[in-house]
């Protein structure tokens, strides 16, 4: 049976052969992963690059022009370079090469796992005025309301992000409070009935922006300049 | 054997008749409840009952003509899972939502199981789970008990056009100008505000929730009489009970400012409801007596580490059905021992 | 194919139809069940997951069917492994390249394609043995086989689960989508509707078939 099954009559296969096989095999696999890999990878660092900046024009509509940025281990931003890494921050200028607002990320476990959020802050307001979900395993029908409730995106046209006296934190945490009971301009109304994907979003707001807006205001005159 | 002594066996006897008058006797337990939830919520509340029940008779009717096992709806029991599974939802719940609901739960949590005493899961728990997970905003969406004018009017909601998103109650609800109400139930308000409704509401039922939820004390009355008619295994009930106890009261003791008292979690919600008419559903729960207090505290138990623990505010259904799904498994744990205690339960496994 | 192991088919459109109906890898064989529910919540998604198994299940079936004499049986799983392996890579590349999107949607199963049985299953009993042109008819239908089966759950759970199909809305905005039809129940739901089905029709033919032969259909 076993013979019969083989193509080569030879009793016993010979060593080199199953060798020549597999390192044929391998060596072809790797040519072909290679090549295809080469031809991807521009278009695929492209298309992060589109995404990224889809992103941060929807949370900033009246950009044109995205710069990234970089939160130092210093407390303030730098600009994208070899060598740099940390957090990026996303400065939006329009036309005339005005700041028109920052982009960031910010992470919370909501019901269904992490929901990732990018937020927008306004210099002039000091406060976040845009929010968009860039991925979350939320509930269809709960979790999206997130990103489509007309009535929780109130929340965001202008939530309060001032500093502190000493710069270095928000003078008022920003906290999801009970549908209906919003009464400070730094608390954002939750959505009855999806308590604790709203509340994940309070917690990915205060986290992103008690890191960001600190190094966002210290460095806001140099960001400026930055178009 | 004499007729009607051994209440546990009776899905898998011969005899048609008992069964039927089983049942029928369940129907009877029912009504009260289904009777109290009419005249706490009104038309809306009737007329899901009558959409569940009569649906699931429909389903069944026609799945046992297809199956050929000619026509199984005369003995009744389908008719508590329709009773049971309008009781299970909110009272403004679209009807055809509910008519989903009750052909999903005969049809597949029963009729494709094979039918009375082949099906794994209590079918009126299967139809609500899916219909929790298809439509999860209108099986979340309460409104207010003793509504003026519930006898002439409608839940907006109720008569919704099917497939169509449930027609919105807030306004209607504003309406009513009924100053205490906040869209919650009981539970809800424990869980995310960690306020208690008074006991003597939630015990006679003067709250909000779902159809037939409400009253324990009626409910209990109900299940108590089913009981002395020798309907129902009583250890099953009760030990639904203490289990919610034994997980409710350390963490009371605790901190009582965070976790309900013991009182509270066994009379809000569905847990008493599910205690003496679902969890003792015959065909789904174990066969043994030690079986059926290991079933019982499981399910307790369970249902209070979901509610105060997990996402949703009430988990008696999904308690019940895991307690279901884990029956035959306690069944033959259970067996050995129970082996020539008597000869009964020896038989009853054969059966089985 | 597998009961004749030794012996050439000779091209047929037959080759080709096995896989879309008599063979269904989904709906007859129940093989390559983890994509087919878990990433059938929509038809794009599902037709994109069928087309990548396609891509990769002929294009690894040609190379091991010409390879097919050179491969010594000792180590032929493996060497099937690392072909089907690399072609998944490619794939997985692809698909980055053309969306993230689609990418983020399809999550893990694009590296699992690696795994998935029916490829395997093709190359260690049919690629093996039979020569290029009839194994790349015949795994051509076992591919469009499969993403048939992948777009009958996935339009059939788009359609219910959110009132779309393609992501154009069918009804009216008021239209209830039945969540749980995009959740992965969704999938247990409608592949156990499908194979009813399936079998439905599958003894119907039988009792016909046996009625015509003459013998008294199955008494009820």
């Amino acid at each position: 049976m076993e013979a019969q099954n083989q193509s080569r009559p030879a009793a016993a296969t010979p060593t080199w052969a199953m060798l020549r096989t597999l390192g044929g095999i391998a060596l072809l696999s790797g040519l072909l992963v290679a090549l295809v890999y080469q031809v991807t990878l521009p278009i695929i660092a492209e298309n992060q690059r589109v995404l990224t900046e889809k992103a941060v024009f929807r949370v900033l509509p009246q950009a044109s022009l995205k710069r990234d940025f970089v939160l130092t281990k210093q407390g303030g931003l730098a600009p994208v370079g070899e060598g740099v890494d940390g957090e990026h921050v996303y400065g939006g200028y329009d036309a005339a090469g005005n700041l028109v607002g920052v982009a960031f990320t910010g992470v919370a476990v909501g019901y269904a796992g992490p929901i990732r959020v990018m937020f927008a802050y306004d210099p002039e307001c000091r406060c976040l005025n845009g929010s968009k979900v860039l991925s979350s395993n939320e509930t269809p029908g709960f979790g999206d309301k997130l990103d489509f409730d007309p009535e929780f995106l109130k929340n965001f046209e202008a939530l309060d992000a001032r500093l502190d006296a000493e710069g270095r934190a928000l003078a008022n945490p920003i906290v999801t409070v009970k549908h209906g009971t919003k009464n400070q301009p730094w608390e954002i109304d939750g959505i009855s009935g999806a308590t604790i994907s709203s509340k994940a979003m309070g917690r990915a707001a205060n986290a992103a922006a008690q890191r960001a807006v600190p190094a966002i205001e210290r460095d806001l005159a140099w960001l400026k300049q930055q178009h | 054997m004499a007729k009607g002594i051994e209440i546990r066996t009776s899905p898998h006897l011969k005899r048609v008749m008992s069964v039927e008058r089983i049942m029928r006797t369940v129907v009877l337990a029912l009504l009260p409840i289904c009777a109290f939830a009419v005249y706490q919520f009104g038309l809306s509340a009737l007329l899901l009952l009558l959409t569940t029940t009569g649906v699931s008779i429909l389903t069944e009717w026609f799945f046992s003509r297809r199956s050929g096992q000619g026509n199984t709806v005369s003995n009744w029991s389908v008719v508590i899972t329709g009773l049971l599974l309008g009781l299970t939802l909110p009272p403004g719940f679209p009807l055809w939502m509910a008519a989903v609901a009750a052909f999903v739960g005969v049809g597949l949590g029963k009729s494709l199981f094979g039918g009375l005493g082949y099906n794994v899961m209590n079918p009126a728990l299967v139809g609500r789970a899916f219909v929790q997970a298809a439509f999860p905003v209108a099986i979340t969406t309460w409104t207010p008990a003793f509504a003026p004018g519930r006898f002439g009017e409608l839940i907006p909601s109720t008569l919704t056009l099917p497939f169509m998103q449930p027609i919105p109650v807030d306004a209607w609800v504003a309406g009513l100008n009924m100053d205490a109400w906040t869209g919650a139930t009981p539970l809800a308000i424990q869980k995310f505000q960690h306020i208690e409704t008074p006991i003597a509401d939630v015990f006679s039922g003067m709250v909000a929730g779902s159809a037939g939820e409400t009253s324990a004390i009626l409910i209990l009355i109900c299940g108590l009489w089913l009981a002395w008619q020798k309907m129902l295994d009583i250890r099953i009930p009760l030990s639904v009970l203490a289990g919610a106890v034994m997980v409710a009261l350390p963490l009371w003791l605790m901190d009582s400012a965070t976790y309900p008292s013991p009182w509270f979690v066994l009379c809000s919600g569905g847990l008493m409801l599910a205690a003496w008419f679902m969890a003792s559903d015959m065909v789904a729960s174990p066969v043994t007596a030690r079986g059926a207090i290991l079933y019982g505290l499981f399910i307790g138990a369970l249902t209070v580490v979901i509610r105060l623990f997990g996402g949703l505010s009430e988990g008696v259904m999904y308690a019940v059905l895991l307690g279901n799904a884990v029956g035959p498994l306690i069944s033959s744990w259970t067996q050995p021992r129970v082996y020539g205690v008597t000869r009964k339960s020896a038989d009853k496994r054969d059966a089985a | 194919m597998a009961e004749l192991p030794n012996t050439q088919e000779t091209l047929t459109p037959d080759t080709f139809l096995r896989g879309l109906w008599e063979e269904n890898p989904v709906f007859v064989m129940l093989l390559g069940m983890c994509p087919v529910l878990a990433v059938t919540s929509t038809t794009m998604n599902a037709l994109a997951m069928g087309l990548a198994t396609t891509f990769v299940l002929v294009c690894s079936s040609l190379l091991v069917s010409l390879l097919r004499n050179w491969i010594p049986k000792q180590v032929r799983i493996a060497s099937y492994i690392v072909i089907i392996a690399t072609f998944v890579t490619i794939v997985d590349y692809s698909i980055q390249a053309i969306s993230l999107e689609l990418y983020a949607a399809l999550g893990a199963f694009i590296q699992l394609i690696v795994a998935n049985c029916v490829i395997l299953g093709r190359a260690e009993a049919y690629a093996s043995k039979q020569r290029l042109t009839t194994t790349f008819v015949n795994s051509l239908g076992m591919g469009a086989g499969f993403t048939l089966a992948l777009l009958a759950l996935g339009t059939v759970r788009e359609i219910l689960g959110n009132g779309t199909i393609l992501g154009i809305h069918l009804f009216s905005p008021d239209f209830q989508p039945w969540v749980v039809m995009i959740l992965p129940p969704g999938g247990f739901f409608v592949l156990g509707a499908w194979l009813l089905l399936f079998n439905w029709l599958r003894l119907r033919k039988e009792r016909k078939q046996a009625e015509q032969i003459g013998v008294t259909a199955h008494a009820r």
